[in-house]
């Protein structure tokens, strides 16, 4: 292993960064996927529950559901791209300045 | 009954929105269309003249592959979005939505879903280990030749069946659309897109990706807004309305029979998942910008728009039933009079639900322009896919396995223009070859490939550090041959295609991803922790500067062009 791997790595910087980047993208990964596993499942054993109607319309809770998953995974992205635009950017500059130095 | 069957074997497999080959009846040649056929000229000579401007921009081997690192996270967010926007998802979802109603959202939910996944853990790794194919990343510790090689076959299968399911549906459609003979719209479809990956290779492939997502972006917008100011703009007047035209009745509005079996559903659900993350030429695309955090950026952006556009296909869905199946204009009559159903009889089969909707609220002018639209786009997704397999020949198999790394340049390039022409001519050969075959199980086959193959060895190659190159081997050829094997012993393809008995398939599932995807881990997992060889030590010692560099980018391959 090169010097300036081990030298990175011992960066607090990178530490910092790996630990916050896996710790966000492993949960929103696992909230995008207990979500659309979720709906899935509701498809499959409880269809009646997704044709229940709201009010007195025809328009069923399926729809505003399958409608929030899509903006979820549109927010989910979103939360992700803010989080690492503001501060792992930042991180990652820190830590290219460092092993140049 | 016959008829009934084959149109539950299309409803339970995602492929059928490959353009669904099947229900777009065939015979039904229509009138030649001007007005279709004057805009879609009109969209062949400007992305002739964008062909012409990329391909003088066009020298090395970086801008042939990857556009030179030059497209901005916003138009690279389009050009993914339109790759993923195929004519699939807007007849086949819009199609769906129009016998089912609901249903067809969930088919979209499940389309959207893998995109966030894509997000959070491909893109920007992706990016910061690899130069112009995925394999680069799988590759980057592992062993060249064996990696390239099974990199090489994931991706060559995968862009294989998707490209024949798009070629034949491209050649129903066009004979319906404009006219023509099938064998003209595939000899077309094929050679347009060898002119644009030879010419201008990624350069020109992108930008007419762009221009045809912009395209459908809008129409599809024109469309869904026109039917809901005919509802002042409330979707539960459009659902009402909806609701008292259709058969089905009420039933629309919630999930029909579209998934009974919870296993089935699961299966598919993983497969739509993680297949995103597997196609080569979705992945391809993260090497067109300039680094990780454009990567990041373009995947935002290209979930937000289709996210929008499936909402879109949902609204246009319930607008067809509305306006398409209650005016007998679009209506076959001897089909009306024998099911007395709008739905049923609807000229051409559920897939022009969209394109009659076209007519029905913009008149002949418009109808030419989302005909054009529909052509165009599975003229930019055949040429994203040609632009993938030729890469992975000639990057993967040519430059790496064949000459070790050490290919000139200019060769490689050549060599990639050579591959495009004999994929171009494959596919044309193959297009008319499975004209009258039954191919709609083939995008799902791809998904669940690219899910069980590609994905694996790619998310493991940059998370475990005790993956080796003889565990990749063995889980992804595992995940390869099981997904392969489970489609053709799926009822899809035993009954539906190769006619044996109904409920004689083999496996039940209609898309194999549940067990290819375990079999390909679980091979992964245990081939490498039992793996004792030289080659392992190697392959474990190289992580941590593969891991590295995937975090922070130093080293990463820069963009050359701008």
């Amino acid at each position: 292993m090169s010097s300036s791997v081990t030298k990175i790595e011992h960066n607090p910087n990178y530490q910092e960064l790996v630990r916050r980047r896996s710790s966000l993208g492993w949960m929103l990964s696992l909230i995008m996927l207990v979500v659309y596993f979720g709906f899935i499942l509701l498809v499959a054993y409880a269809p009646k529950f997704l044709g229940i109607r709201i009010g007195t319309g025809v328009t069923t809770i399926g729809i505003p559901i399958g409608l929030a998953v899509i903006l979820l995974a549109f927010a989910l992205t979103g939360i992700y791209v803010r989080r690492a635009n503001s501060s792992y950017d930042v991180l990652i500059r820190k830590i290219v300045e460092d092993s140049s130095s | 009954m016959r008829k009934v069957f084959w149109s539950l074997v299309m409803l339970v497999n995602v492929p059928t929105l490959a353009l669904a080959a099947g229900t777009i009846e065939s015979g039904t040649k229509q009138a030649t269309n001007w007005s279709a056929i004057s805009m879609f000229i009109a969209f062949v000579l400007l992305t002739l003249v964008i062909t012409y401007w990329a391909a003088r921009r066009t020298a090395s081997a970086a801008d042939f592959y990857s556009a030179g690192g030059g497209i901005t996270g916003f138009q690279n967010g389009l050009a993914i979005a339109g790759d993923y926007m195929s004519a699939a998802s807007f007849l086949g979802i819009s199609g769906l939505v129009y016998t089912s109603g609901y249903d067809g959202l969930i088919y979209s939910v499940g389309w959207l879903v893998g995109w966030p996944i894509v997000t959070f853990l491909i893109a920007e790794q992706l990016r910061n280990l690899g130069k112009f194919t995925f394999a680069d990343v799988t590759s980057f510790r592992l062993g060249q030749t064996d990696i390239r090689i099974l990199a090489a076959c994931g991706s060559l299968v995968t862009v294989a069946f998707y490209l024949i399911a798009q070629m034949v549906g491209a050649g129903k459609l066009i004979q319906l659309l404009f006219g023509l003979d099938y064998w003209i719209a595939v000899v077309l479809v094929g050679g347009l897109m060898m002119i644009y990956v030879t010419f201008g290779g990624m350069k020109a492939t992108t930008w007419v990706q762009i221009t045809k997502a912009a395209l459908l972006l809008s129409g599809a917008t024109f469309m869904a807004g026109a039917v809901l100011y005919r509802y002042g703009f409330s979707p539960e007047a459009l659902f009402a309305r909806a609701v008292e035209v259709h058969p089905k009745k009420a039933a629309i509005m919630e999930p029909g029979s579209l998934i009974s079996n919870p296993l089935s559903a699961i299966s598919l659900g993983l497969a739509l998942m993680f297949g995103t993350a597997g196609l080569p030429h979705i992945l391809m695309r993260f090497f067109t910008v300039k680094d990780a955090q454009a990567a990041r950026k373009s995947v935002f952006y290209a979930t937000g728009f289709i996210g929008y556009f499936y909402v879109l296909t949902f609204i246009i869905g319930f607008g067809a039933i509305t306006l398409v199946s209650t005016d007998p204009m679009f209506l076959d009559s001897a089909i009306l009079e024998k099911t007395k159903s709008g739905i049923a009889a609807i000229k051409g089969g559920s897939n022009m639900a969209a394109i009659h909707l076209a007519d029905a609220v913009g008149g002949n002018v418009f109808l030419g322009f989302i005909s054009a639209v529909a052509f165009a786009t599975i003229l930019a997704v055949v040429s994203g896919l040609a632009l993938a397999g030729a890469s992975s020949i000639s990057h993967d198999l040519y430059g790496m396995v064949i000459k070790g790394g050490n290919a000139n340049e200019q060769d490689e390039i050549r060599v990639s223009k050579i591959a495009t022409l004999v994929l171009g001519v494959l596919a044309i050969f193959l297009g008319i070859v499975f004209e009258n075959q039954n191919v709609a199980f083939m995008v799902g086959l791809a998904f669940a490939i690219a899910a069980s193959c590609n994905f694996p060895v790619l998310v493991m190659s940059i998370f475990w550090r005790g993956l080796t190159t003889r565990g990749a081997l063995v889980g992804g050829f595992l995940g390869l041959i099981s997904a392969v094997v489970g489609v053709v012993l799926s009822p899809a393809v035993w009954e539906a295609t190769l006619g044996f008995a109904k409920g004689s398939a083999p496996v039940k599932l209609d898309n194999p991803a549940l067990f290819s995807m375990a079999l390909a881990f679980a091979g992964i997992w245990l081939f490498s922790i039992l793996d004792r060889s030289r080659r392992a030590e190697i392959d474990r010692d190289g992580f941590d500067a593969q891991y590295v560099r995937s975090q922070t980018g130093i080293g990463a391959a820069a963009a050359t062009s701008h």
